[in-house]
């Protein structure tokens, strides 16, 4: 294969990478955004979602579309409920303080991650796609699937960002985030504005990890990554700042797509980290974010 | 902990707290936390003869712990600095002793200093760069330093070996000073050097939190613009916290890796960092003896769950969301608000 199809791949996979990153890290940068909270459990959302994915998918008797569709629905859907519930035990009780919210979610990390692995088990389990034709490249194949994938997070941004610009939920959620006391002194239900955006924030993580699964097995340990990930997008992107999120998804998701097809990946990551603990000292509103006043 | 408590260790002159009789102060008072520090430390070594092999090795370990969630204690509890990285600190000790008696060959006091100096050293230049930032951005930058660190000790596996690990054995497991040489796989010499360890951190705490850096940490940890306002130089004050904790953190981890001749990656990893948290909160953040509390009881629940189930760090999750919903303070805190206000 010649060096200039062999870059082609690696971009397509860095692009399936920051397809599925810019999902996660936008729920993480929303929560943050609006509730000025660090969620430390995002990474086990986006777990939960896989796994619940391929519960729906595999255990129901469906066939294989059917039952990917409906795990479409559900894994953001229950997930979206687990946070909710999560939001108003701990996380309201707590005033949202920033300190104790992380101790917390650091808790919830370790119960969610631990409760699966005591019900679904220490297993990799694979999804079937539910549609991979073959696309054929001049030098390689490549698995239509992931390029749906692509297709799929882009009119799910797309949506979001819609949701969010041009809807009443949306108005309130910027009301709320840009001024709190103010949106409440306007009548702002803004309780309930908080847990709907951590579980929005959630839904999307679990979102994006039912469309990764056919990619990637479903297992307990997986939420490690994409928090580490999508943690690094929104310290490069601005802490809150949605376009920021989805530069530097794709930024982060192509570098670091192609960076570990020619490069050690543990080497590759202890870079990156390095790097984005050094901006966040150095720049702390991230590369392309704006200084607040 | 959370923005509105009131003071923990009340040195602030609103909210009540402060008129009660003070530790230190009031001449009266002043014997009674040394006398109770002493107790403990006697009664930790007196315990040695009475418990069997089993527990007594379990304490070892308890012990050598509590060095660490003691010394965490110092940056979180009395300077409020709340480091998600201190598993880096615990693994420069833990691999500056490991690597140097394991492949130079150095004898174990030598490697032991070479642990703590490790620790010491790096907790001065990350804690440089990292207290930059303040609370969230503090705890994501300690994190990811951290991550680095244990990404480097998987990376560098020609030394580390990574998961895998190394086992010192042989030479390595004789502590020899002078004419005075003691077997470091023999249980009654190591848990005797275990407890010398922790009656020196306890010694140490104990000053720290009666000293004038002691009050100032606190001073800095409620209010900080106020601090500064007094004329402190409130970074110059953090950064000596960091380092006195990323110090005893590092005793804590170049102990682990001579007395229990095991040095693997998972001592760096993010469970590392988060356990003397987990600790410190149990026992109670900003005081003496809670870490030391914490680390037992903990050390002993996650123990019994790991019988019971290979899930065990569900316990570990559910006692933090509890602790920090319902008992912010810790035991040892709750105990000072309510019985013995002079316990430092």
């Amino acid at each position: 294969m010649s060096f200039g199809s062999f870059l082609l791949l690696a971009v397509l996979e860095g692009l399936v990478q920051a397809a599925v990153l810019s999902l996660t890290a936008l729920g993480l940068s929303l929560v943050f955004g609006v509730m000025r909270i660090v969620n430390v459990a995002h990474g086990e959302f986006f777990m939960l979602g896989a796994v619940i994915a391929w519960w729906t998918a595999s255990s129901l008797g469906l066939p294989t579309a059917a039952g990917f569709a409906l795990a479409l629905l559900a894994a953001p859907l229950a997930v979206a409920a687990v946070a909710a519930a999560a939001e108003r035990t701990v996380l309201r009780p707590l005033g949202h303080d920033p300190e104790a919210t992380i101790v917390a979610t650091i808790g919830l990390l370790y119960v969610v991650q631990q409760t699966v692995l005591l019900t679904y088990g220490p297993d990799a389990r694979p999804v079937a796609a539910p549609f991979d034709p073959l696309v054929q490249f001049p030098a390689f194949g490549y698995s239509g699937y992931k390029l749906a994938v692509i297709g799929a997070a882009l009119a799910l941004l797309l949506a979001t960002w819609l949701v969010l610009t041009r809807t009443k939920a949306g108005l309130l959620m910027r009301a709320t985030q840009l001024d709190r006391e103010t949106a409440q002194a306007f009548g702002i239900p803004v309780g309930l504005v908080y847990a709907g955006v951590f579980a929005a924030g959630a839904g999307l993580a679990a979102l994006a990890a039912a469309l990764v699964v056919p990619i990637r097995q479903a297992h307990y340990l997986m939420g490690g990554d994409p928090l580490l990930l999508s943690f690094i997008v929104v310290i490069i992107g601005g802490l809150g700042s949605i376009r920021g999120t989805l530069l530097a998804a794709l930024l982060i998701g192509l570098t670091d797509g192609i960076v570990s097809m020619f490069f050690s990946p543990t080497l590759a990551k202890m870079i990156s980290t390095l790097a984005v603990a050094l901006v966040l000292v150095l720049r702390p509103q991230g590369l392309f974010g704006t200084r607040e006043a | 902990m959370r923005a509105g408590d009131p003071p923990p260790h009340a040195t602030t002159p609103e909210g009540g707290a402060g008129d009660r009789p003070r530790h230190g102060r009031a001449g009266r008072a002043a014997w009674r936390p040394a006398a109770v520090h002493a107790g403990v430390a006697l009664a930790l070594l007196a315990l040695q003869f009475v418990l069997p092999e089993y527990h007594r090795l379990a304490l070892t370990r308890i012990m050598v712990l509590a060095v660490y969630a003691m010394g965490f204690n110092v940056a979180f509890g009395y300077a409020g600095l709340l480091s998600l990285g201190h598993a880096m600190f615990f693994a420069a000790g833990l691999y500056g002793a490991g690597l140097t008696v394991y492949h130079l060959d150095w004898p174990v006091w030598l490697g032991f200093l070479a642990g703590v100096t490790a620790g010491a050293a790096l907790s001065a230049v990350a804690g440089a760069v990292a207290l930059r930032t303040k609370g969230v951005a503090f705890m994501i930058v300690t994190l990811m330093f951290a991550q680095t660190a244990y990404l480097a000790t998987l990376h560098f596996t020609t030394w580390t070996r990574g998961d895998e690990g190394l086992t010192l054995t042989g030479a390595a497991r004789v502590l020899t000073l002078g004419p005075v040489s003691l077997d470091l796989a023999d249980a009654a010499t190591r848990y005797n050097v275990a407890w010398a360890l922790l009656a020196a951190t306890l010694l140490v705490t104990h000053r720290l939190a009666r000293s004038r850096l002691g009050r100032a940490l606190v001073a800095v940890r409620e209010n900080e613009a106020r601090t500064a306002m007094l004329g402190y130089d409130t970074f110059a004050l953090r950064w000596r916290a960091l380092v006195i904790s990323g110090t005893l953190s590092a005793v804590s981890g170049a102990a682990t890796a001579l007395l229990f001749a095991y040095i693997g990656s998972s001592f760096a990893s993010i469970q590392t960092s988060i356990e003397p948290l987990l600790f410190t909160l149990l026992g109670g953040a900003g005081t003496v003896l809670g870490p030391l509390l914490g680390t037992a009881l903990m050390f002993t629940l996650i123990e019994v769950a790991s019988e019971i189930t290979t899930a065990h760090l569900l316990a570990v999750g559910a006692v933090l969301i509890a602790l920090v919903l319902f008992f912010p303070k810790g035991l040892v805190g709750t105990l000072r608000d309510r019985v013995a206000p002079w316990l430092p």
